[in-house]
């Protein structure tokens, strides 16, 4: 997992955004929010290296994970957070491991 | 099983049903179908549980969350005890206690402390126990194993009799796939049909597990993916009763000789299928909360194949 200076990201992220707020072209932190059992938005697009935060904002707790496991958080409790840092492109699909009618993908793109 | 199964669960019916647990309708299952014999007050003179020889009563206790406090119930500790207390003040006591699990709301060793020490107020000899999965956060159900299934198999399902009758106590709360809903897993599978094996087929039997075994709402993930299995072993005894929990709602369906019931939550209640977007707590006025709330107590005569169960909300306001 690699880890990207956040401040250099930053104002490259700001420099480069697009009007569509789901896909980005740099590698900026990407939230999604975990609301009513569902995560926000459910489908993503980021580039490789982009690190993706998942915010609980529910009043039950969550646990996120890719299918198949071979990355999860803890469980998140409601306002607890969890990152996790893409490195290579593909398309990963990720669930709640306590829910698991939840589902949610990452799209990571990248040379 | 689908939905269409369930004769048409509206939420009209649903909440007719949710009136009659309201006022303690004693429900009876002869010939495999739900009968209403009577009001609460006169079935309790008349239970049978502790005067008539080879019968008994247990309670079930469902979703306590011990944990939990946020808005729709600040304090889960005492509407556990509110239904303990409901329960050590009845004329006939039970025998033993059942629990359908989410004992805890974030399994956290506190949580499960603070349960035991609510739990133990509860004047019976036993309770069974098995786990929700807000029981089993710690991934492997280490913390819930060494509490209540020390002796259990696999990831933390037994076996056991009570005058008479058999439990299963399962697990279907691990290994869930993304999707998916209640898992039971093959070996676990495999061990059910062993020890059901020897028994005669009028051994009554009940079965606890915390997500419904029938297919209840699986766009909220109510329901086991593999229960099918487990359901084709149980069909030729004369009387199955499974007992569930999750939903925080009583639920029944009746096929063939097996009874399905889900619990209410002495935590918080959750919508009816599809009446909200999702399946989250609800939050009512303070004083309709504990009506939402309740246990379930379960009659068994010896002899008399069907299991009477009993949805009871608490019985005192705030």
């Amino acid at each position: 997992m690699t880890r990207l200076n956040h401040v250099a990201v930053a104002a490259l992220g700001a420099a480069l955004s697009l009007a569509a707020p789901l896909t980005a072209t740099a590698a900026e932190a990407v939230l999604v929010r975990i609301d009513n059992f569902t995560f926000n938005p459910p489908v993503i697009t980021v580039p490789r290296g982009t690190m993706v935060t998942w915010l609980n904002a529910d009043d039950i707790p969550h646990k996120v994970a890719g299918n198949d496991r071979p990355w999860k958080s803890p469980v998140l409790d409601t306002d607890e957070r969890f990152s996790f840092t893409f490195a290579d492109p593909g398309t990963y699909a990720y669930f709640c491991s306590l829910h698991p009618h939840m589902t949610g993908t990452v799209v990571v793109t990248g040379p | 099983m689908t939905n269409e199964d369930t004769q048409g669960l509206h939420r009209r019916t649903v909440l007719q049903c949710m009136a009659w647990a309201g006022t303690g309708v004693l429900w009876t299952v002869a010939g495999g179908v739900p009968r209403s014999v009577g009001l609460i007050g006169e079935a309790a003179a008349a239970a049978p549980g502790g005067f008539t020889p080879g019968g008994f009563t247990f309670v079930q206790i469902s979703d306590s969350h011990i944990g939990f406090n946020k808005e729709a119930n600040p304090d889960v500790g005492a509407t556990l005890r509110a239904a303990i207390d409901d329960i050590n003040a009845l004329p006939v006591r039970p025998s033993f206690a059942v629990h359908t699990g989410d004992v805890t709301h974030l399994s956290k060793p506190g949580e499960f402390e603070t349960a035991d020490q609510i739990l133990k107020e509860l004047k019976v000899s036993a309770i069974h126990v098995v786990p929700g999965e807000h029981d089993v956060l710690d991934e492997t159900g280490e913390a819930f194993r060494e509490r209540y299934a020390r002796t259990a198999r696999g990831l933390g399902w037994y076996s056991f009799d009570e005058g008479g009758v058999h439990f299963l106590a399962l697990v279907n709360v691990m290994n869930l796939k993304a999707g998916g809903l209640g898992n039971l897993g093959d070996e676990q599978l495999a061990w059910l049909e062993d020890d059901l094996r020897p028994l005669g087929s009028s051994t009554p039997i009940v079965v606890l597990a915390h997500i419904p075994l029938w297919s209840v709402y699986p766009e909220w993930g109510w329901g086991t993916a593999d229960s099918e299995r487990a359901l084709v072993a149980l069909k030729r005894f004369g009387s199955v009763t499974v007992l569930n929990g999750h939903i925080h709602q009583v639920m029944q369906k009746v096929e063939g000789t097996i009874a399905f019931h889900t619990a209410m939550s002495t935590a918080f209640p959750q919508p009816a299928p599809g009446t909200a977007p999702s399946p989250g707590p609800v939050k009512v006025p303070a004083d309709q909360l504990r009506r939402m709330l309740g246990v379930t107590h379960v009659d068994y005569v010896a002899g008399k194949a069907p299991l009477a169960l009993i949805d009871t909300p608490l019985a005192r306001s705030a």
